[in-house]
């Protein structure tokens, strides 16, 4: 990474910080969710980076969000940092279980355990009623940050910071992982799985650590999307929110870890509008869109950026 | 061992609804290499047509009261024509060899259209198409009452996999189908005209769902969303059974529908998850489900 992109992401980070500021109260919020979607969204392209289409994702998303609820009502926890910790914690514990079955498994048998583990989440928290409130959830009461307590007119700014802090502080790791060995044995796994076997590499490590590492980011975007919304309930593992992350990584597109952000904020506006205008058909619309951007731009909307990245690109190389 | 009974009866009558709604999805999954996430939706259909034409049926008094069950049969017919040729030749038919996970979003984009198209077409309120159900009356069986209804869900399942596994093994269009499932690029060179027998294909699976949504539709009251819920107990019946696979279908249906039908009379806790942690059993077992081949890996 060189110095110019460093440059371009502090620009962009500074951005976001000032349009919080700027922006009036309810497009906060929806970036909030944006961000904190993004994050899940982020870990569905980091699996799809190794070849692996996860259809159940939400599992650790869930499990982030009432790990966190556990903590606030349960234990008396408020710290939101320490929240965060908690939730991205418990689901890459989960995912350290479940990893040890799944990462066995490629292709279309993968995408279906893992929506089969994410389902029988979703059973226990609505049949375990006491624990979890079953199908009402359980309402989440505003955090403290660093001990001090949020006023009420304040926690949609502090949550947007929190998520974008977490966003930008993931992206850092991200990009570490993206280029260390790790990353680019997951990423060979996907081109030749039998290829990196026979020279020597550990298919099964790479893949369990990213699924491992994928499942804390889901579960960080859960505890924000807790601390956004103020209420969890089971929907939040059901198969239909793994859908979502899964399409909305399609629409941005995974070659680039800003696209996922990008197309987790710009889908929470679309979804938002179409909602307001097409109430009984925002669905259909999100649908067409979809299909339109399958046909005419397979690799995303990120393509839409590269192609007006490339001719610059050129120019330097001739100066 | 009145409770085994009831389990064993209420676990086949399940057995028959889940066969009906997992076949189809196994059938296209097997021929056009496409999991089919709007399944579901398909299924939803089916319900949605087969009650409005039955309230319609009933409107006049006079007619033949058992003659509502061909209607549910037309309504699935035709479902199946209206939406599944269009379907495989305008979107799928394009993404044939795709990536899978775009394959994926395509449906499940369908599924979004679907879904909300279901609303503007029949609106938000439920649909009663009841009269069918109580038509047959009720049989006691070991001091239990039963519907008739459950028998004849049971005998349209039983048909539907009979005349489905005739079609395959015992007719000429059926023996193209293998030959395609084996090797579509090998039957294309033999002359097999593989565009027909894909759109036939799918169209036999979206009336297979079409079917199983009708023939629910007098036993519930029709909503919008009772799609969204079928989509993943029909994935779980047909990996146990073997992606592509019918006989695995009607076996995972067996498998899935006892299992539930045990936990709901012995550990009704379990109900909800039981069907997911079969699936995740078998596939530890078995990765390919009970009757799918192994696939070779390539390098």
């Amino acid at each position: 990474m060189n110095r110019k992109t460093w440059g371009a992401a502090l620009v962009i980070l500074l951005l976001f910080a000032g349009l919080g500021a700027v922006l009036p109260s309810w497009v906060v919020f929806l970036l909030t969710l944006g961000l904190a979607k993004g994050l899940a969204v982020l870990s569905v392209v980091l699996l799809m980076r190794a070849g692996l289409v996860s259809f159940g994702q939400a599992l650790f998303y869930a499990a982030g969000a009432y790990a966190a609820g556990f903590a606030l009502r349960r234990a008396g926890i408020h710290e939101a940092f320490i929240l965060l910790a908690i939730g991205a914690l418990t689901a890459m514990g989960l995912a350290a279980l479940i990893g040890l079955i799944i990462t066995r498994y490629r292709e279309i048998f993968f995408g279906m355990l893992s929506l089969a583990f994410s389902m029988a989440f979703y059973g226990v928290l609505v049949k375990a009623y006491d624990i979890t409130g079953g199908t009402d959830g359980i309402g989440i009461p505003p955090p403290t940050v660093l001990t001090m307590p949020v006023a009420a007119g304040q926690l949609r700014l502090v949550t947007y910071y929190l998520a974008l802090g977490c966003v930008a502080v993931m992206l850092y790791l991200i990009r570490r992982y993206a280029h260390s060995p790790l990353g680019y044995a997951a990423r060979a796994v996907r081109e030749n799985e039998v290829r990196v076997a026979y020279l020597g590499g550990s298919v099964q490590r790479a893949i369990y650590l990213t699924y491992v590492l994928a499942a804390g980011l889901c579960g960080l975007g859960g505890v924000l999307v807790a601390f956004t919304v103020g209420h969890i309930d089971p929907q939040l593992s059901y198969w239909t929110t793994s859908g979502e992350f899964v399409f909305v990584a399609l629409l941005g597109g995974t070659s680039s870890v800003a696209a996922p952000l990008g197309s987790a904020v710009l889908y929470e506006l679309i979804k938002s509008y179409a909602f307001k205008y097409a109430p009984y058909t925002w669905q259909m619309v999100l649908g067409l869109i979809m299909l339109v951007i399958i046909f005419f731009l397979p690799g995303g909307l990120w393509t839409l950026v590269e192609r007006a990245q490339r001719p610059r690109q050129g120019q330097e190389v001739r100066g | 061992m009145n409770t085994l009974f009831i389990i064993l009866a209420d676990g086949l009558v399940y057995a028959s609804w889940l066969f009906l709604i997992g076949v189809g999805l196994t059938l296209i999954f097997g021929v056009l290499r496409i999991l089919n996430i709007a399944h579901g939706s398909l299924y939803a259909l089916g319900a949605y047509v087969g009650a409005v034409l039955v309230i319609a049926y009933f409107q006049d008094p006079a007619r033949w009261p058992a003659g509502s069950f061909f209607v549910l049969l037309t309504a699935a017919v035709l479902v199946g024509l209206v939406v599944g040729p269009p379907l495989e030749r305008g979107l799928l038919r394009r993404m044939y060899g795709r990536d899978p996970a775009l394959q994926l979003i395509v449906t499940y984009a369908v599924f979004l259209i679907l879904e909300d198209l279901i609303k503007v077409l029949f609106g938000v309120n439920p649909y009663y198409a009841y009269k069918p159900f109580g038509l047959l009356g009720n049989v006691s069986l070991a001091g239990v009452s039963y519907p008739y209804y459950y028998l004849l869900l049971l005998l349209v399942a039983i048909t539907a996999g009979a005349l489905l596994w005739l079609f395959v093994n015992r007719t000429r269009f059926g023996r193209l189908v293998v030959a395609v499932i084996h090797d579509a690029e090998i039957s294309t060179a033999l002359g097999i005209n593989l565009p027909r027998i894909y759109v036939t294909t799918f169209t036999l699976g979206v009336i297979l769902a079409a079917l199983g949504g009708a023939f629910t539709a007098p036993m519930i009251a029709v909503v919008p969303g009772i799609g969204v819920e079928v989509i993943v107990l029909a994935f779980a019946v047909i990996v146990i059974g073997g992606l592509g696979s019918p006989e695995g279908a009607a076996l995972g249906a067996l498998i899935v529908g006892l299992v539930r039908a045990a936990a709901v009379h012995l550990v009704p806790e379990l109900e909800l998850f039981i069907i997911y942690l079969v699936m995740a059993i078998v596939l530890l077992v078995r990765p390919q489900g009970l009757f799918a081949q192994a696939e070779v890996r390539r390098i």
